[in-house]
């Protein structure tokens, strides 16, 4: 029985992807938000010039639209695929499988904070000021790393089984990129399809962020209550599928 | 006591190699032909005793790594059961757990943290990992700069240090140059006259004579013979000269 520190492991897995991802590049951090400033730069343009919106603070809107759903994107292709493609843990090392997943959706978690604070400066930058709301967001990420956590356990078990899962996932992001408001307003949207989003995490997320950053108000109590909700149905859900599958995985990694 | 027990375990895997593609998965489910299993192990009954040394001997493809991986708790039987008392430390591949473009040190943290070291006791034996290591300054050089025989100095160090009572080795020992060989030997040696196991797989006769005491024999996944080391060394290799 591995009777190893949970919290060292986990530690040091995120580590090691830091470390290996940062230390043969010139530009280190940097990249983490070369990205959400690319994409914020061709949205802005083209929601303000080539199709105008009408959105005021455009780029700031965005940027809360990207950081949740960039996060939530590679933390669930990372994971889907961290099994696989560490097989040489899971088929010679005992240490417990569930921390592979775990490790790669927190690893991202280091990204995130870059671009937390890329968000943070940038809602300076346009005069809304530090707001005591600000409190919020570390609850609404809190509620939601969790929800990604049971996702990734889950994919990631399906992936030894079926290689064809990442695949369904990176689609499945695709299609995430349109049904979370991003560069909409949920707002806009028409009554019959609001339950798209409102049962959707991501976009929960995301609307979070814009309460709390832009107009300076806390979350909607139902929106805490779904997003809770969701992701104590998907921690639990990805643990207990993660149990019963990985049983097999030395015979099929 | 028995630090470990096998009673009557078969394993066994799937043999098409494309099982894991979705259109292999729905044609084997159309047809059928999910039954094309290979036997790695069949209805194998043994005990290792709390001290014992035991060596594993056979052809490739006998059953042998997967006979360690159902010690280390990796896979888990078809039929059968297997009882572990006491903590296992395995050393089945060369540096399994270690990545090319960490340090050594990084690599020593990294691994003693995957086997079940808290980082306490990390930092109170790191200094000595790297002195049985013998690689001096090299610890603070990506571990891709290292030959094989320098990584296999650094898995040993931190597999023998976890203080197991039950060690695997798979087939590792043979790497390293003679001064570390003879270094791992008396550190096994020092190891068994602290009453703690072995299990060894080996295809070095010599090493395996002056190591372990018992030996089985595995032959396409059966245990055939099961005795003293020098016997069933002798009738291994008679069986191979024959």
């Amino acid at each position: 029985m591995w009777t190893g520190d949970y919290r060292y492991v986990l530690t040091n897995l995120i580590m090691k992807d830091f470390r290996v991802r940062y230390r043969n590049m010139s530009l280190g951090m940097l990249w983490s938000l070369l990205n959400p400033l690319v994409m914020m730069g061709v949205l802005t343009f083209i929601f303000t010039r080539v199709f105008p919106s009408g959105i005021e603070n455009f780029p700031l809107f965005v940027l809360c639209g990207l950081v949740p759903f960039n996060f939530f994107s590679l933390a669930w292709i990372s994971a889907t695929t961290s099994l696989v493609d560490n097989t040489g843990l899971v088929k010679r090392v005992s240490v417990p499988r569930e921390v592979i997943p775990v490790a790669a959706v927190l690893s991202n978690c280091v990204h995130l904070g870059v671009q937390i604070s890329l968000l943070l400066g940038l809602t300076l930058l346009f005069g809304k000021g530090v707001h005591v709301q600000w409190l919020w967001l570390p609850v609404v990420w809190a509620l939601f790393i969790p929800f990604v956590c049971g996702l990734g356990m889950l994919f990631a078990a399906i992936d030894v089984y079926i290689r064809d899962t990442r695949y369904v996932v990176e689609s499945g992001n695709t299609v995430l990129f349109w049904l979370v408001p991003i560069f909409y307003s949920f707002e806009n949207i028409r009554p019959e399809y609001a339950d798209l989003y409102r049962f959707n995490p991501v976009a929960a997320l995301v609307m979070a962020t814009r309460n709390i950053l832009l107009d300076g108000q806390a979350p909607a109590t139902s929106l805490l209550r779904n997003l809770t909700i969701a992701s104590a149905a998907m921690s639990l859900a990805g643990w207990f599928g993660f149990q019963k599958l990985k049983r097999r995985f030395y015979d099929y990694l | 006591m028995a630090v470990i027990e096998f009673q009557g375990v078969s394993k066994s895997f799937q043999r098409h190699a494309q099982r894991q593609l979705l259109r292999s998965r729905i044609r084997a489910m159309l047809t059928g032909q999910l039954k094309d299993r290979f036997q790695a192990l069949r209805n194998v009954s043994f005990r290792v005793e709390k001290g014992e040394s035991v060596a594993i001997v056979g052809h490739n493809g006998a059953g042998k790594s997967t006979l360690l991986s159902l010690i280390a708790g990796l896979a888990i039987p078809d039929e059968g059961a297997v009882h572990i008392n006491g903590r296992v430390s395995a050393l089945l591949e060369l540096g399994s757990g270690f990545h090319g473009d960490l340090t050594g040190r990084e690599n020593v943290h990294l691994n003693a943290s995957l086997i079940g070291w808290d980082r306490k006791r990390t930092t109170e034996l790191f200094d000595a990992v790297v002195e049985f290591s013998g690689l001096g300054e090299f610890i603070e050089e990506p571990l891709r700069t290292y030959s094989s025989g320098m990584v296999m100095r650094l898995a040993f160090a931190v597999a023998v240090h976890i203080d197991p009572e039950v060690l695997l080795l798979d087939e590792v020992l043979v790497v390293g140059d003679q001064s570390f060989q003879v270094k791992c030997i008396d550190r096994i040696r020092e190891f068994r006259r602290q009453g703690r196991s072995l299990i060894a797989v080996s295809h070095a006769p010599a090493l395996v004579r002056s190591l372990c005491d018992r030996a089985l024999w595995l032959d396409h996944g059966e245990l055939v013979m099961d005795g003293d080391v020098n016997s069933v060394i002798d009738a291994y290799q008679g069986n191979i000269v024959r």
